[in-house]
């Protein structure tokens, strides 16, 4: 978060003419650039030096027939002067553009809020695609919003003329000129989306110009149309931030990052192998711009066949990466299985979708916990820990590496789509400040004249022994082992000792994280609201809400989900209550329970969109009520 | 195969100090001397050497051998090597597999690994039975074979592992069987292949499918069911009383009787390793009325994966400096002053 403004809310709000938050949606059809028009609206908001979160929301379907219900991609905006940790709970501002946009975001819509929707799109086939027998525009049962109505299509048309685009090609220029009348409502410069078009259309001129264009006139749309009623100019103060360097990042931006960081922090080449599947792909898409970085990219046949790529670069001296999302978690799983036997550093991403099997491919969950902590077969321990922001996925990424490479073990980094895709002001760290953890190999025998492939040292970690160097040759595989040479061993004393050593392992991790702090109030007390991963937003500001009104809540958050830090159970202890808000159907709530014996309630939300601050304030309202 | 630095070894050096545990009389035992006989003759170094497995009877190997060794999952051992050679092209590696570890459980990654054309050489031993799961059958079974999943014989159709291994696009395909002494000059042309060597060793499973490969790999007596190919040399066998030859109208082989020596007059082919049509016909013949097909069946290098993928590696890093702080404030950055 950019923000130090901790104590000053952040509801969104449009009364008077400086709010502190506004949400912005907006929605169109697949083919209609919407998810380009949030980004660069996120672009030039970031810029203008606000706090901002944001929720791209779109089909599975590439290309879904145009019009329809199920074709609306839409992308969620919320920024202000102070701290933002949603993309916000109701919009306040709609834009619409058809009315199968309209149709499926008008619930969210705060009463009051602003409808801008294109009566260009508004004809009889489209509101029948839309399945509505009317016109909402014109049948008045719009009438708890403020509507702004007019043919941005035409408009568009025109004042694209200039450059001789086909209709078709002209009206793609339609989110340009949204976007430009986007920017003259907030007050946005429109200088950065000028560099950005032309960028990309380098190769075709005529098509920046036209865009370019487009974005000017919807911008002097409002400059001059004046509008009486509901369009006016609202300035967002920039947020009040640490100084520093800033930039926006998603969160596969910045798990990239923080893995390339992880592996120069430890010293290593990073070698990744990956399988092409949504929403994990933008790793692979991100990585494969680092190779200076010594970093290699392999996309392999399977899931099975990347992960398994990857243990044998780690086998061979570097860090083995794999990135996934559940349904590829899956298939890795016996391979996680033969890196944990082997003892070899591992880091595996996974980005959370709604499950189980192809589930929900391009919506949010957090429902790979149990996967994640306990699923594989055999006792299995591996570390587990969870990114609560695109920003936050950074930090995580570099301790992933440095568990993995410490505890020679594999290791799980758990992100969701939701923080995939998202994108947030991100303070530009300097490397500098990260402790490096060098790796060192084995380069002798480590027991007199013999060498002891699964000797431990003070950690419980076995020593790194890359093929290549001279006299250490040694065999090594999944079948249980020796606790010292590492040959096979299946005698019942070998099996018991290896297993608490492994289990011993990882429970140690531990003993190098940093204890649980409360992240909002007391350390004890009424309740605490327990969470993990990308339920950090709506938490924190629904405990920040609640304890305004005087409640006596706690927030805590978890990143280290397995091991869990050494003192949480105490902590937990101190709590009358514990709510435990999950978008799965309670998970964390189970393990928290196992681990401690605590009485933790579960929260849950499987609806394949985020929590909204109001629901957890209502879960903690009527927990102690 | 690297280019290495040749290293003085004896048989010995390559033997580990784990307890063989193949059944007696197995024919892993036969592969695993000839494989220790002709690491030395290469010159390899047992500390640059990787033999990486799956699982099944023939996955057990790298225990045997005194060099790096890893015993990975059932069928994957493709792609565990395909990422040791990635991050170190410089080791030399082998692949151990068997019919149902290869060709089976990991057909898709030994396709892969093949048409990528990894640098290294796979043993896939073939003894067309499941052992070390008492005695199922197997991809390679032939139509009709009686296991314990197949009590009446099994009705689906083998497939070729060297037909498989063309049909994938391999630059080197070879034959042998356990007992034959020509195995060591095999493994030694898979070596020196740069580029993914695809060696396929029929393996004769004493317990569960004992002497199926009789016809043409019983110690003594079959040798006139063998046809050694030889690059530059005619397709003979039986002593050279019949060849191969082409028939000009089906456009298939057909075998020939070679009267005095005159092979040539009996329009006998001469083997030509990169012909890669001749090729499909020499893993096709069916056993019967034709010998078995064995020694290097193709041979026609090409660029490799492991060096294509570092030289690109190597294009993307050149004239870049490696600036951790300037890679993370990349994209358009704004700055909040103090």
């Amino acid at each position: 978060m950019a923000s130090v403004a901790e104590d000053r809310p952040a509801d969104s709000m449009m009364e008077g003419s400086t709010p502190e938050a506004v949400v912005v949606r907006f929605a169109g059809d697949s083919g209609d650039g919407m998810q380009l028009t949030g980004g660069q609206f996120t672009l030039s908001t970031a810029l203008a030096g606000n706090d901002l979160a944001t929720f791209p929301d779109f089909p599975a379907e590439i290309r879904a027939p145009q019009g329809t219900l199920f074709g609306v991609s839409a992308f969620q905006i919320n920024f202000g002067s102070t701290a933002i940790e949603t993309a916000g709970d109701a919009p306040d501002v709609l834009v619409a553009m058809n009315p199968a946009a309209l149709k499926t975001n008008l619930a969210a819509l705060k009463p009051g809020g602003l409808i801008i929707a294109d009566t260009g799109e508004f004809n009889r086939r489209n509101l029948d695609k839309a399945k509505y027998d009317a016109s909402p525009l014109e049948d008045g049962s719009l009438a708890k919003w403020d509507v702004l109505a007019f043919d941005i299509s035409a408009l568009t048309v025109e004042a694209v003329k200039p450059f001789g685009l086909g209709n078709k090609e002209a009206l793609r220029c339609k989110n340009m000129w949204t976007l430009g009348l986007a920017l003259w409502m907030f007050d946005r410069p429109r200088d950065p989306i000028y560099n950005w078009l032309r960028g990309k259309f380098a190769k075709s001129p005529e098509l920046a110009d036209a865009n370019i264009a487009a974005l000017d006139a919807g911008h002097a749309y409002g400059e001059t149309a004046e509008l009486a009623g509901p369009l006016k100019k609202l300035h967002i103060d920039p947020v009040e931030s640490e100084p520093g360097l800033y930039r926006t990042i998603t969160g596969a931006e910045a798990v990239s990052l923080g893995l390339v960081a992880g592996a120069q922090l430890a010293r290593l080449p990073m070698f990744f192998g990956g399988y092409p599947i949504t929403p994990a792909s933008a790793i692979l898409h991100n990585l494969v711009k680092m190779k200076e970085f010594g970093v290699t990219t392999f996309q392999a046949e399977d899931e099975i066949a990347a992960i398994c790529s990857a243990i044998g670069a780690s086998y061979a001296g570097q860090l083995g990466v794999t990135s996934s999302s559940g349904p590829g978690i899956a298939l890795k799983g016996e391979a996680m299985g033969l890196a944990i036997m082997t003892e070899l550093p591992l880091v595996i991403v996974n980005s959370q979708r709604g499950g189980p099997s192809t589930g929900l491919p391009t919506k949010t969950e957090q429902s790979d916990l149990y996967q994640a902590v306990f699923g594989r077969n055999g006792d299995a321990p591996m570390p587990v820990i969870a990114a609560r922001s695109p920003a936050d996925a950074f930090e995580c990424a570099v301790e992933a590496c440095r568990i993995a490479t410490q505890y020679m073990t594999p290791v799980m980094l758990l992100t969701d789509g939701y923080i995939g895709n998202a994108a947030e002001p991100w303070k530009v760290p300097d490397p500098a400040d990260f402790a490096p953890f060098p790796v060192s190999f084995l380069q002798e025998k480590n027991h007199g004249d013999q060498l002891l492939p699964f000797a431990r040292d003070e950690k419980g970690a076995r020593p790194w022994v890359k093929p290549g160097t001279p006299g250490l040759m040694h065999r090594i595989g999944g079948i249980e082992k020796n606790p010292g040479t590492g040959n096979i061993d299946y005698s019942p004393e070998a099996h018991q000792t290896m297993t608490e050593a492994r289990r011993d392992k990882v429970l140690g991790v531990a003993n190098s994280i940093p204890d649980q702090e409360v992240c909002l109030g007391e350390a004890s007390g009424r309740m605490a609201v327990v969470g993990w991963g990308s339920t950090f937003g709506p938490i924190h500001q629904a405990v920040r809400r609640a304890r305004r009104r005087g409640v006596d809540v706690a927030h805590i958050h978890i990143r280290h989900i397995w091991p869990l830090p050494k003192n949480l159970g105490e902590l937990l202890k101190g709590y009358d209550h514990v709510l435990v808000p999950e978008m799965n159907t309670g998970q964390l709530k189970t393990v928290l329970r196992d681990q401690y014996l605590v009485d933790a309630k579960p929260l849950n939300k499987v609806s394949g969109q985020p929590f909204t601050i109001a629901e957890i304030e209502a879960a903690i309202e009527g927990a102690l009520a | 195969m690297n280019e290495m630095t040749k290293i003085e070894t004896t048989l010995k050096d390559w033997e580990s100090d784990q307890e063989v545990r193949w059944c007696p009389g197995c024919g892993d035992y036969a592969i695993l001397k000839a494989v220790q006989r002709t690491l030395p003759q290469i010159g390899a170094d047992p500390a640059n050497t990787v033999f990486v497995s799956g699982i099944g009877c023939s996955s057990r190997f790298p225990y045997y051998i005194e060099s790096y060794g890893f015993h990975t999952i059932h069928g994957r051992a493709p792609a565990f090597a395909t990422g040791i050679k990635l991050a170190n092209p410089e080791l030399d590696v082998w692949l151990v597999t068997g019919d149902g570890d290869g060709m089976s459980i990991g057909g898709n990654h030994t396709m892969h690994l093949l048409r990528r054309n990894l640098n290294c050489q796979i043993m896939l031993f073939n003894n067309e039975i499941y052992g070390l799961t008492k005695g199922q059958y197997s991809p390679t079974s032939r139509v009709g074979t009686t296991s314990p999943s197949t009590p009446m014989g099994s009705v689906d159709r083998p497939l070729s592992p060297c037909a498989f291994a063309l049909g994938v696009n391999a630059r080197f395909v070879a034959r042998a069987f356990d007992v034959s002494k020509n195995l060591p000059e095999v493994l030694k042309a898979a070596h020196a292949h740069k580029g993914a060597a695809f060696v396929e060793i029929f393996q004769n499973c004493i317990v569960y499918n004992k002497d199926v490969f009789n016809d043409f790999a019983a110690p003594k007596g079959a040798e006139d069911q063998q046809l050694w190919l030889e690059d530059g040399q005619p397709m003979v066998f039986a002593k050279g009383a019949r060849g191969i030859a082409l028939d000009l109208d089906t456009l298939s082989l057909k075998v020939v009787d070679v009267v005095d020596g005159d092979w040539q007059g009996a329009g006998v082919l001469v083997h030509n390793v990169t012909n890669r049509a001749i090729a499909h016909m020499l893993v096709e013949m069916p056993f019967g009325p034709f010998p078995m097909a064995l020694g290097v069946l193709y041979d026609d290098p090409r660029p490799t994966f492991e060096e294509s993928v570092l030289e690109q590696n190597a294009r993307a890093a050149e004239g870049k400096e490696l600036d951790l702080a300037r890679l993370l404030a990349k994209g358009q950055t704004w700055t909040v002053e103090g």
